[in-house]
């Protein structure tokens, strides 16, 4: 008995619970976004134009985006490496089981530990009248920054200091994939006369791969993002990215809004391609791994 | 992996995450000249504004918490009951928050929603203090989401709402009696979670120009030397409590569980 009007009423019905989810999200996630994204295509008289996104080629500005790439791809490479590691460290290393939980609750924090406080421990350890520097100059003689010219306000210690949340995140995703690898194939290699070099290089690497990768662009995108770890960290004295966009967004500095969407609109791509990139990774690796 | 390879790993591990918590920790230890003293914490704690900020903060992740649950528990039942074709989407949109910055999210609501807009709420603070809010609620989507949704995962919603139904239940007596009791464990890590997201949240509350944590510690960085330090003692506690929380309100559950 379903006649056009009722059925009508059936699909609003249906509709209705989603509804506000929909329109929430809609009003203050997808229109904010496409709002900037149109923005870097639209002169003020709302003609589209190209000069914006060209524009991007200005030095100072690519020179922030290369920053910001370095500084996301070296601390996601690191904190991949490291995190395997200790992940590994703490799964295949025959070490007590009692090493996991803690690990495991401490990267949980320690990964949502970023930030304005995180720069603080940082300055406090590391930088010029840290805990560390101080030591490392009264016991033995050594000034890292005379020495070995490192500064905590810079590019390295920027990546030294996101390590802190990297490494925990990758331990924290990476562990169900070494938890995934099964003890049989181990066996099954190990019976057909594998060392455990060739395990690891033939069978569990190539599994575990893209995985792995998938982390990497995670932790990318991750780093990417970053914006009150660096500002807290060095004020508004390194020229990167997401510390540029702010000072657009708080005072124009480029002295042209369209600019400045086309500088959001550059960021929305490479957090956007990476994440994209390590949600594709990571949902062809559950195949082997569940 | 050798045992001892993995023992020195795990060693130059815990020295570097060691180090810094050890840096602020001694460091906010030592404002007084000489010996150890708590002086940092009480010059802090004592700081009229940072009752306020706090207060603040805190008020909002609370509220974050209690708009999100309204938002997310309905919408993810509703999908899994109803419109299970729409799943994807809905989870698509839940990860956007992850995907686009929130530098970016909080750029477009200063222009969208600036004083000549359809709906202008940086107009007034309290219409910008909304603005926060919702702002909040975005970063929180899909901590929330993922965690309700593996909470309906776990329990039979069809059978439930038919029976609730057949009693003469309505909508809200499904939602408040039924389906948010049998997924609080759920609701509840999200919610700690966003807890303490919300209360070390910097860019947002900076840019809308609201009076929150974030922002004031950012402060008390550029201009104090022992402070902060004291500061990023207490943030560092604030997470691992969330943290320890969603840990203790699992394995309540997985204790309730086995009893009965």
């Amino acid at each position: 008995m379903s006649t056009p009007a009722t059925a009508a009423r059936h699909l609003a019905l249906r509709w209705s619970g989603v509804a506000p989810f929909l329109a929430f999200t809609a009003l203050f996630l997808i229109l904010p976004t496409l709002y900037i994204v149109v923005g870097a295509f639209r002169t003020p008289d709302g003609a589209f134009t190209l000069d914006f996104v060209r524009a991007l080629r200005a030095p100072n500005i690519l020179n922030a985006y290369w920053s910001s790439i370095r500084i996301s791809f070296w601390s996601a490479l690191l904190g991949t490496v490291f995190g395997l590691a200790m992940a590994m460290a703490m799964v295949n290393g025959g070490l007590s089981r009692r090493v996991r939980g803690p690990l495991l609750t401490f990267s949980g924090v320690a990964s949502n530990f970023a930030g304005v406080p995180l720069a603080f421990a940082f300055i406090a350890t590391l930088g010029p009248a840290g805990i560390v520097t101080l030591w490392l100059r009264s016991e033995f003689g050594i000034n890292l920054r005379a020495h070995y010219g490192f500064n905590l306000l810079s590019t390295t210690g920027l990546i030294l200091t996101y390590l802190f949340f990297q490494i925990p995140l990758m331990i924290l995703i990476i562990t169900p994939a070494l938890d995934g690898l099964r003890r049989e194939w181990r066996e099954a290699a190990s019976i057909l006369g594998a060392s455990g070099l060739q395990y690891w290089r033939m069978v569990a690497l190539p599994i575990l791969l893209p995985s792995v990768l998938g982390c990497f662009a995670l932790l990318f995108a991750n780093a990417f993002g970053a914006v009150a770890t660096a500002i807290a960290l060095t004020g508004s004295t390194l020229n990167i990215a997401p510390i540029l966009l702010f000072a657009q967004i708080r005072g124009d500095v480029l002295g042209s809004p369209g600019l400045g969407y086309a500088l959001a609109l550059g960021m929305i791509l490479i957090a956007g391609i990476t994440n994209g990139l390590s949600i594709w990774l990571r949902a062809r690796s559950e195949r082997w791994l569940r | 992996m050798t045992r001892l390879a993995a023992a020195l790993v795990l060693l130059l591990g815990v020295l570097y995450f060691a180090l810094p918590l050890y840096g602020m920790t001694e460091f906010s230890l030592r404002m007084r000249r000489g010996v150890y003293s708590l002086d940092a914490y009480r010059v802090v704690l004592a700081d009229p504004q940072f009752q306020e900020t706090f207060a603040y903060s805190a008020f909002m992740a609370l509220v974050t918490i209690v708009v999100g649950v309204v938002l997310v528990v309905p919408t993810a039942y509703w999908v899994r009951l109803y419109l299970p074709r729409l799943r994807p989407v809905v989870e698509f949109i839940t990860l956007l928050p992850l995907v686009i910055p929130p530098i970016v999210i909080v750029f477009g609501y200063i222009r969208l929603y600036n004083t000549s807009s359809f709906l202008p709420l940086t107009g007034s603070s309290s219409g910008t203090t909304l603005l926060l809010l919702f702002g909040y609620t975005v970063l929180a989507l899909p901590y929330m989401y993922r965690a309700v949704d593996t909470g309906l995962r776990a329990i039979d919603v069809r059978t439930l709402t038919e029976a609730a139904q057949s009693l003469g239940a309505g909508w809200i007596t499904i939602m408040g009696r039924i389906i948010l009791p049998n997924v609080l464990v759920a609701v509840l890590s999200g919610a700690f979670l966003t807890f303490a997201i919300v209360m070390g949240e910097f860019v947002m509350a900076a840019l809308l120009n609201r009076p929150a944590f974030g922002p004031y510690l950012q402060l008390t960085g550029a201009n104090k030397a022992y402070e902060p330090a004291a500061l990023a003692v207490i943030a560092f506690a604030i997470t691992w409590a969330s943290m320890g929380l969603i840990q203790l309100v699992t394995r309540f559950q997985k204790f309730a569980r086995a009893e009965r």
